[in-house]
């Protein structure tokens, strides 16, 4: 598998990247660890005439942990994600996400930045993100600008970020109480069949706050308000994860593929997510 | 014709400089400019290992990177592990456990187990699963592969504690 | 020699590293170390590079073909298609299995990923760049994927063959039929099942799947137009049989090619047949005058070159109400996709299909096979078993376990009380075979011993009682199979690849200095054959291992051999070896004799050395006796030490096993977790017992992906599925349980040093083990039969269907 030719870019800054998605417009591509981009050139089933490889842009490979908020740099590996210790201690759904995506070598190259900004529904950054209500900072021609998690995906493979922009940084606060990510999936490296992420906070035994999106459901990732309202104020009891699932249900759209039918992968998401909730409950 | 790139690489401890299409792949300029056959192509789309090198000290796939990417990068691959008369750790005890059979995925295999054990130098089995699990064997059933990095870790580690 | 006098004859033995020895490997060196050569690693001054255009449908005309554009790329030397190969009758080749296959399209195209048309250009790159610039007109045209609706459909696939109502293989019944096969006793079987007490019935689709070698297809040809010579490497599973058809195809003298497999990076069954990419890199080079490369990639592997199964199989088995079994029925719809390239010995259309009544005493048998064209690539080779053993395996391990839930019985104990006796041994089977050797029910005891069979029960039966009560959303498996394989193909006088008998060849130079190099007609795909061929050596002519060069694959300088597939390496080619052997030893000893000066017959064969009968401190040692091959004049003897055999096996060889897998079933989710595995094999005489339990690993773990998700998947317009390695399942570390492994020793009566081979009997008996596990977890919850692969949705969708969800 041989990829079409292509113009290489590997500007020294931001605005070096701007200037190049100026100039070239939808016939470039940025990238950053490449290996959601590359094997599809391999396929020549993406065309990109100019690749503008993100790796020598200063400023967005940090992770900053200061007054309860985390910004990661774009350019934040899978990898860094869990060799983090700080992170781990202020958002651990983060390394138990993480562990989950893809093989070793992979998460040494794959950012952060790059499973989110794909815009591919298998990913599993998107629906993490959209559980903890992150921020996205989009540098464009016209400068900066922030849009929530929630509000970035429209489909697949499209997202809010126009062509001329790049997302250079996500922004959490950082989250408190339970954490679970449940993923099912065949075999490593395959994407989930269902992934839940799960952050739940308790007060004097009831449930206080509770965020719960999905995975490679629907064309987008799911966030379902309602199913997370519908633990809110309970003892996350059998009837109360009931009617999150059911919430839940009622927003994913699947659709079949080689993982199995949509029958199939609606009942999987009930008991991947039931099993989230629990777990996530039992850390609260 | 895109504009060439001036690749300069430093592999298994010798530089290396050229120019290069910005579509090489990194296992093509491994594998046949620079003549380094150790990483193998099995599955061309990151899934398999067989291409696996260490790059600026990471695991990496070299099917899914261009050169471009990699330019100033250190590598080593399994040619740069160890020598005839002084072979890596690894290299011994895949033999001594056979931990190969065919021999196509091993120079990946072992490449990506001495990153593993550089940064967990005393894995359990589990985790040597997970850290290996980037790497696919059609061959051996993992058993003795797992076998293999275990021992090897465990001489590892007794031969640094008697050197201290 | 002095140092040899103190040495224990203990000491010798080991010396030696001989058979039953768990001798390290002689490969790993230079795989360790990055230093194979496979194929993609030759590289020939000047070599040019072939790269496919394949087609996009599964069946459609080729209107047109227009290659101007791809010819004007700089760095294009060539672009063949059907036209070009014509005039050299290139542009069919025949199969294995008695058809023709295109090597080009002519005219149409039946499945996708057909090779279209061949761009040869100066590297890699251009080539795939050349690939895009070739323009192909299709007419899509209606396709078939089922092979029922083949048979009943108006639709002709093979237009080629119209008209013909007789094949290979006899009589065709329909213009998409292949040929009917039949062994056995079709009305005594009726008549028994008509009479039965019980008879228990299903029917079983042992899916598609595929070999997937790491290492894909290769070749490099290299036409000397100088010498007249041409050279061709490729990852051939049989080289020599390469070199025959090559010549017979290319009208090239046998004498002028030279045929030669590298490190081959694991086989499986894969490399046996002959792919359009060989036949194209050869002309390529032919008519270029330089060497040409043809690599394909990992997708081209899955989607074009030969798959394995796709077997529809019905059984009827009958028994008394003691669970004696009374007769076995079975008939095959086999889907061999657009050509019939099974890689099968030529009078054996469906293979060793006709060892499906097992391990087990079945009086009556009947076997009816019918083969069917479809949209489907071509292939039908054994994956990792000896020629469709593993579907013959897994049909009456799975009419067992079926018989079974009809009787209301035990598994194992209806399997004990059918196993063949170990007196029955020579044992005819109702089809036709004689089982070599065996003994069953030491096996199977020892095996359910060990995992504590009745106790797994007990809790198996606990499991259910707290699912039942909704106490726990998992179930537990128990998967049983016994197994029979039947390897070592063949006998010259049935076993035959297009004519060539299936014997196989070792041939022996002992070197003055007492070390060794043998050549062989196998070649190695990851056996170790380096390693183990020259254990056999060891112990039969007293010359260390460690001094023996094992040689294979190079047909200029190895003895004519039919390859390695089929676990044939040892019950065949380790017999020659074995063979080879004992003429050297028979001429070494007439030169002890004469070098110790008494006769022949008063000196006998030690370990290492000839001594004196009756006078041990007499002796001289192999190493002795090959330097006095070469420096002395001995009367009657000419002058040398070297021997060839070719060996012709009397039978096959039947190894044989007992394993079990407990595992736990999520009902929710699907997903299976295997918490043991037992294999208990029995392969006869134990060569090197590392290298068969690495053997036993592998299998296994092959088998693991087979019964539990990997498949060749095809929609309706004939689209491969699962064409990469996201969607097909190779299982990695993580996935795979560790292994206990066990044995026991039947040595194979009629083999010289009674081995009968191991490669893939893990295999044959895994894929039921694993499977019947999955099913066994449903049993209680009225479950017969469910198909493979036992993919997460398939395994809930069979909760599904028996209301588990509710």
């Amino acid at each position: 598998m041989i990829p079409a030719a292509f113009d290489y870019y590997r500007p020294k800054d931001l605005a070096g990247v701007l200037a190049l998605l100026r100039e070239h417009g939808d016939d470039a591509r940025v990238m950053a660890g490449g290996h959601s981009l590359i094997p599809m050139m391999k396929l020549r089933m993406a065309e990109v005439p100019h690749l503008i490889d993100l790796q020598d842009v200063p400023g967005m490979s940090e992770i900053l942990i200061s007054d309860g908020k985390i910004r990661i740099g774009a350019l934040v590996t899978q990898y860094e994600i869990i060799a983090h210790e700080g992170l781990a201690q202020s958002a651990p759904i983060l390394r138990e996400a993480a562990m989950q995506i893809a093989d070793p070598q992979v998460r040494y190259m794959g950012t952060v930045g790059g499973n989110l900004a794909n815009g591919d529904p298998g990913n599993d950054m998107p629906g993490l993100m959209q559980c903890l209500d992150a921020q996205f900072t989009l540098v464009g021609p016209d400068g900066e600008r922030s849009v929530a998690a929630r509000e970035f995906y429209e489909a697949a493979y499209l997202t809010a970020r126009t062509d001329d922009e790049v997302l250079t940084e996500i922004t959490i606060s950082a989250p408190t109480g339970g954490y679970a990510y449940e993923k099912q999936k065949r075999k490593i490296g395959d994407y989930a069949t269902a992934a839940a992420a799960v952050q739940i906070t308790q007060s004097g035994g009831r449930c206080a706050l509770a965020s719960i999106a999905m995975t490679n459901l629907s064309d987008v990732p799911v966030w379902s308000q309602s199913a997370g309202s519908a633990l809110v104020d309970t003892e996350v009891g059998g009837d109360a994860i009931k009617a999150a699932v059911a919430y839940m249900l009622d927003e994913i759209d699947p659709t079949e593929d080689n993982r199995g039918p949509v029958a199939f992968k609606r009942h999987v998401a009930g008991a991947i997510l039931t099993r989230a909730i629990q777990r996530a409950w039992s850390r609260a | 014709m895109p504009e060439k790139l001036h690749i300069k690489l430093t592999v298994n401890g010798k530089a290396e400089e050229f120019l290069a299409e910005p579509r090489e792949l990194l296992i093509h300029t491994l594998r046949e400019r620079l003549r380094i056959t150790g990483p193998h192509i099995g599955c061309d789309s990151s899934h398999c290992g067989a291409c696996t090198v260490t790059l600026n000290g990471k695991s990496v796939k070299s099917c899914t990177m261009f050169v471009g990417q990699a330019n100033g990068a250190e590598i080593t691959t399994i040619e740069g592990l160890g020598t005839p008369d002084a072979l890596h750790v690894l290299q011994e005890s895949f033999r001594e456990h056979h931990g190969l059979q065919c021999g196509f995925c091993t120079p990946g295999m072992i490449t990506r187990a001495a990153k593993l054990l550089e940064e967990n130098p005393s894995p359990s089995e589990e985790e040597v699963r997970f850290g290996m699990a980037g790497n696919i064997c059609r061959c051996t059933g993992y058993q003795n592969i797992v076998k293999s990095i275990l021992a090897a870790a465990a001489e590892m580690n007794a031969s640094k504690e008697a050197a201290e | 020699m002095k140092d040899d006098v103190e040495l224990t004859r203990e000491d010798r033995v080991a010396n030696l590293k001989g058979m039953g020895c768990a001798r390290k490997r002689v490969e790993d060196a230079r795989f360790t170390q990055g230093k194979g050569n496979y194929i993609d690693d030759i590289n020939l001054p000047g070599m040019l590079h072939g790269d496919f255009v394949r087609s996009p449908y599964a069946h459609a005309k080729v209107v047109s073909i227009n290659t101007e554009a791809a010819m004007a790329l700089d760095g294009v030397i060539a672009v063949l298609t059907a036209k070009d190969l014509e005039p050299l009758s290139l542009h069919w080749m025949p199969t294995l299995a008695g058809d023709k296959q295109m090597v080009l399209a002519d005219g149409k195209v039946l499945f996708q990923g057909q090779e279209v048309a061949f761009v040869v250009a100066t590297d890699r790159y251009i080539a795939a760049d050349a690939v895009e610039l070739v323009e192909v007109e299709y007419e899509d045209l209606p396709v078939i994927t089922d092979p029922f609706e083949a048979l009943k459909s108006d639709i002709v696939l093979r237009e080629d063959l119209a008209g013909q109502t007789s094949g290979a293989h006899g009589p065709r019944k329909h213009h998409n039929h292949i040929f009917t096969w039949e062994v056995g006793d079709e009305e005594a079987t009726n008549q028994v099942m008509d009479e039965a007490e019980v008879v228990a019935e299903e029917t079983m689709y042992y899916h598609r799947t595929h070999p997937c070698p790491l290492e894909t297809c290769g070749s490099v040809a290299s036409m000397d137009k100088v010498n007249g010579k041409l050279t061709v490497y490729g990852t051939f599973q049989a080289p020599h049989v390469v070199r025959t058809v090559a010549s017979l195809l290319s009208g090239i003298e046998e004498h002028n090619i030279r045929v030669i497999s590298p490190d081959i990076g694991g086989g499986f069954g894969n490399k046996v047949g002959v792919y359009p990419g060989y036949v194209c890199s050869i002309v390529a080079s032919i008519v270029t005058g330089v060497p040409v490369k043809w690599v394909e990639d990992r997708m081209e592997n899955l989607m074009s070159t030969a798959f394995a199964r796709d077997y529809w199989m019905k059984g009827r088995i009958s028994a008394t109400k003691d669970g004696k079994i009374t007769g076995l029925h079975c008939h095959v719809t086999a889907d061999h996709g657009a050509f019939d390239a099974c890689a099968d010995p030529t009078k054996f259309p469906a293979g060793f299909m006709s060892v499906c009544t097992g391990s087990y005493d079945i009086p009556v048998a009947y076997l009816g096979v019918d083969g069917v064209y479809t949209n489907k690539a071509p292939g039908g080779v054994s994956y990792r078993c000896s020629f469709r053993v593993t579907e013959a395996v897994y049909f009456i391990e799975r009419m067992i376990e079926v018989l079974a839930i009809e009787l209301n019985m035990d598994a194992a104990e209806l399997r004990r009380i059918n196993f063949i006796g170990k007196d029955q041994f020579p044992y005819q089977s109702a089809l036709g075979w004689e089982y070599d050797s065996g003994d069953y029910h030491t096996a199977w005891d020892k095996a359910l011993k060990a995992v504590d069979y009745e106790g797994l029960r007990r809790e198996q039966a606990e499991r259910v009682t707290a699912f039942k009560q909704g106490e726990t959303r998992s179930l537990m498996g128990i998967g049983l199979a016994f197994f029979t394989e039947i390897v070592g193909a063949g006998p010259v006088k049935n076993c035959d690849i297009l004519g060539m008998g299936m014997f196989d060849s070792c041939e022996i130079r002992i070197h003055p200095t007492g070390s060794a190099i043998a050549r062989l007609g196998t070649i190695s795909q990851g056996q170790g054959h380096a390693t183990t061929f020259a254990q056999i050596l060891a112990s039969e002519i007293g010359i260390p291992a460690d001094s023996i060069t094992i040689e294979e694959g190079d047909t200029d300088t190895a003895p004519y051999g039919l390859g390695t597939y089929g676990s044939r390496s040892t019950p065949v080619a380790g017999a020659a070896t074995a063979m080879a052997g004992r003429k050297i030893r028979a001429k070494a000893q007439m030169i002890a004799a004469y070098l110790l000066e008494v006769h022949d017959d008063d000196v006998e064969f030690d370990v290492d050395r000839f001594v004196v009968k009756g006078a041990p401190e007499r002796f001289k040692t192999m190493a002795e006796v090959a330097y006095a091959a070469y420096n002395q004049a001995i009367p009657g003897i000419e002058p040398g030490l070297e021997a060839v055999s070719y060996y012709d096996p009397p039978n096959m060889t039947y190894p044989f096993g007992a394993y079990v897998c407990v595992m736990d079933i999520d009902v929710d989710t699907g997903v299976p977790t295997i918490r043991r595995f037992y294999a208990l094999d029995d392969c006869g005489t134990r060569i090197n017992p590392m290298v068969i339990e690495g053997q036993i690993h592998g299998g296994l773990t092959e088998a693991l992906a087979v019964a539990l998700g990997q498949e060749i998947a095809y929609d309706d317009m004939g689209n491969v599925k699962t064409g990469t390695l996201m969607d097909f399942f190779l299982p990695t570390a993580w996935e795979v349980p560790n292994y206990e492994t066990d044995h026991t020793v039947t040595p194979s009566p009629h083999h010289p040093i009674g081995a009968k081979g191991v490669g893939e009997s893990p295999h044959v008996g895994g894929v039921p083990c694993f499977s019947n596990a999955v099913m066994d977890a449903f049993r209680a919850f009225g479950l017969r039969h469910s198909n493979m692969p036992h993919d997460h949705w398939r395994i809930w969708q069979t909760a599904q269907d028996l209301g588990l969800h509710k």
